[in-house]
């Protein structure tokens, strides 16, 4: 509004003086207009950032003190006695310095602990390469089936100059992220076979794969590792005895397949009905159909939702515990039961919980970043 | 493949015994794929019975009725050892839900306001509800609680237990609550109360519908105070009924009166619904920030005041976002409650673990363990579509 408009309505109104024209107030600008702004633009938002600051403060006090100032590092052979005399005051780090090898690789011979440290590499870059988008293509199934061998011919070992390594002797984080890939491997395969099953109008298909999902998706993870723990043995004939780890793995697999297959589901919903029928004027097979249009946009369309998927995996693998496999947060919890370093599990969780959440926190990152360039992408 | 058997279902239009009649086929796939799996299930179950027979195990429930000899440190009714495996079970879901009603409460209230943090106009706050919801998010729960579990234990020793509130005490034997000592007469003040709330409706009820009729909103709060709280507090002094407050109190190493809530417990629900809350956040975060600005300024423009404008327009929007998800994250945390067994509470999964570790009743337990969660799992889903069905948008 110009000036002389706003004199003029200003005059406009008979016999009230007028007023001293009034802009918009200026925005606040600066580092002291931002603080004004977004920490003290009330009464009770200056109160609320206060309370906060003091309770931030205490606690990073508090963390200082226990976590860096009084903590003890490192101890000789096991003697504790000074950790314990901290009673409570500092952390006990040594414990991890003690241990780090045990809650990495659990009982795996401890020369050969190179091999697990190298498959938790080719892991790591194995996510690494999945995450780019111009690795997005048929070879990338080639990738993976070379990397996930190669870590078996690592872990187990028996050829090629290796010396073989029995699985109850594997553990710790290698154990953690083989049951989480390998149940994503599997799992996402098997889910997606059910949820096209489920959209099949062939009626007796259809029933068996709802079934299927509803079954697993109504009950926990720990009654199906019970399961496999206590019911497989009996299910096998005689003379078959397949491992503890194995069993453990085939139920997270049929977990992630019935909870992959809701997720597919949902991209197989989501395509506009016109694609399948565009195919079927075509005159596609079925088969053609659904590998060629429907899955490879259904399935682009799952990707943000697929990666908080195996992120939920991969928290819980460490469900295993309960029936004693020996992933990173068992090896963490049996580090401490050694007399010497009881009572100082805190410290063991703390770090056990900062690896678990590099992974986490890198794939949940991972996967708001690929939803915004997705949605970027698709939207004109 | 035995062509034979496919001719059962006589058809409309006479199927073709060809692979080129897509009827033919769907009907070869299906008898195949149910063929295979049944073939599967028979050899597992062939398998199954045969290895029950080697181990002398004989199937079915009868076990139930035998005694359990199993502790049980957390009852809600009365149970000792001697009991049958039945009643221990019953404990078990008991505690089960024990913990999962309470926590869908409690996790509710802190996801909620968490939510709403998030998206306050102070950047500290909505900062710290950020990382908080990011660092639960992405720490396993079972970790959570094992360190939940950890810390209350380091709780100091009854004696110098922690004493926040008057009444409230912390240690290492769990948090202990004052109750109130439980009479009968109770029960007629409980029953007034749930009658003072029936009122209460149907006043609203009427109230709704006058101001339907003419315009003008009444007052329902004043009434609703009397019938609520007048009338059950009115029975009460009536019948003089005592209310009696049983103060915990130390002696000697333990406490005597109050209610103790153990550490299990108290850290299995404290995970629990910590974990939750985050999850919870995100969800009344996004049904929020789903209403778009121009509802609440239509809200504005109407002459409503914010808190108005929040209950009528936004809130029930928000609420058909927020339902669906929030159905599942109270399904997960009722699951989850079952990663009870790693730190001894006993929860059904505890229990029924112990039983079939005992009895060998393998596959009984662990059908029990699913029907339960079967059971439970379909009412809330049930009660939460009801819900969400009464809220839907009622669409021309």
């Amino acid at each position: 509004m110009s000036d002389t408009a706003r004199i003029a309505i200003g005059t406009s109104v008979a016999g009230v003086p007028e007023a001293a024209p009034r802009g918009p107030r200026a925005a606040p600008t600066g580092l002291f207009g931002w603080v004004r702004a977004n920490l003290f633009s009330s009464w009770l938002s200056g109160a609320i950032t206060l309370i906060l600051l003091f309770l931030i403060l205490r606690a990073f006090l508090g963390i200082l003190q226990w976590g860096f100032l009084n903590a003890i590092w490192w101890v000789p052979d096991s003697q504790t006695q000074a950790c314990r005399a901290l009673r409570g005051v500092g952390a006990c780090w040594a414990v991890v310095t003690e241990k780090h090898r045990f809650i990495l690789f659990g009982t795996y011979p401890f020369e050969e602990q190179w091999r697990p440290a190298l498959a938790i590499l080719i892991f790591i870059g194995l996510f690494a390469a999945s995450a780019m988008r111009r690795f997005w293509r048929k070879e990338l199934i080639l990738i993976w089936l070379g990397a996930l061998t190669a870590i078996g011919v690592l872990m187990w070992g028996g050829v090629l100059g290796l010396s073989f390594v029995p699985q109850e002797r594997w553990g710790g984080l290698a154990v953690t992220l083989i049951l989480a890939t390998f149940g994503l491997a599997f799992g996402f395969p098997l889910g997606t076979v059910v949820a096209l099953g489920r959209r099949s109008n062939l009626p007796a298909i259809k029933a068996m794969c709802v079934m299927y999902v509803e079954l697993i998706r109504g009950v926990p993870l720990v009654s199906l590792l019970f399961m496999a723990s206590v019911m497989f043995p009996l299910f096998l004939p005689d003379g078959i005895n397949i491992d503890k780890l194995l069993r453990a793995q085939v139920a997270i697999i049929l977990f992630a397949g019935a909870y992959l297959a809701e997720v597919v589901r949902g991209g197989l919903q989501a395509l506009p009905k016109g694609q399948a029928e565009g195919a079927d004027a075509l005159g596609l097979s079925y088969w053609q159909k659904t590998a060629l249009i429907v899955l490879p946009q259904a399935l682009r369309l799952v990707i943000p939702p697929l990666v908080n998927t195996f992120i939920g995996f991969f928290k819980d693998t460490s469900l295993v515990l309960i029936i004693g496999i020996f992933d990173l947060l068992t090896a963490a919890k049996t580090a401490i039961v050694e007399p010497a370093w009881q009572g100082f599990s805190l410290e063991v969780y703390i770090v056990v919980g900062i690896i678990y959440f590099a992974f986490c926190f890198a794939m949940s990152r991972y996967s708001q970043r690929l939803e915004t360039e997705l949605n970027r992408s698709t939207r004109h | 493949m035995d062509t034979t058997k496919e001719r059962v279902s006589p058809p409309r239009q006479r199927m073709q015994l060809s692979w080129t009649d897509p009827r033919f086929r769907g009907l070869v796939w299906q008898v195949v794929v149910v063929g295979l799996v049944a073939g599967i299930i028979a050899w597992l179950w062939r398998n199954t019975v045969h290895n029950l027979d080697t181990r002398h195990i004989s199937t079915g429930f009868g076990f139930l009725s035998r005694e359990a000899g199993m502790p049980i440190a957390d009852a809600l009714i009365a149970y000792r050892p001697s009991d049958t495996y039945l009643r221990a079970l019953i404990v078990g879901v008991l505690n089960t839900l024990r913990v999962a009603v309470i926590g869908v409460v409690l996790a509710t209230i802190l996801g909620t306001l968490i939510g709403i943090a998030r998206l306050s106009k102070n950047w500290l706050l909505a900062k710290l509800a950020a990382i908080y919801v990011e660092t639960l998010r992405d720490l396993p729960l079972l970790l959570q609680l094992l360190a939940w579990y950890v810390l209350l234990q380091g709780l100091p020793p009854g004696r110098q237990a922690l004493h926040p509130v008057a009444g409230v005490y912390l240690s290492n034997r769990g948090l202990i609550l004052p109750t109130i000592a439980w009479l009968p007469d109770h029960a007629l003040v409980l029953l007034a109360c749930v009658i003072g709330a029936a009122a209460t409706w149907m006043v609203r009820r009427a109230a709704l519908a006058r101001q339907m009729r003419d315009g003008q909103p009444r007052r329902v709060w004043p009434v609703a105070l009397l019938l609520i709280i007048g009338f059950p507090a009115g029975v009460s002094a009536a019948l003089g009924v005592p209310w009696a407050v049983n103060w915990p109190e130390l002696r000697g190493f333990n406490f005597a009166g109050g209610t103790v809530l153990s550490p299990e417990y108290v850290a299995l629900l404290l995970a629990l619904t910590t974990y939750t809350a985050a999850f919870i956040a995100e969800i009344v975060r996004a049904g929020i920030l789903s209403v778009s600005t121009g509802q609440w300024e239509a809200g504005g423009a109407l002459g409503l005041r914010r808190g108005l404008a929040l209950r009528l327009i936004v809130l029930p929007q928000a609420l058909r976002v927020i339902i669906p998800p929030l159905t599942s994250q109270y399904l997960n945390l009722t699951k989850n409650s079952s990663l009870a067994v790693a730190i001894g509470y006993q929860d059904i999964v505890s229990i029924a673990n112990t039983t079939l570790n005992q009895t060998g009743q393998a596959i009984e337990g662990i059908a029990l363990i699913m029907a339960v969660f079967l059971a439970i799992s379909l009412s809330i889903s049930f009660s939460m579509n009801w819900y969400n069905a009464r809220i839907a948008l009622a669409e021309r």
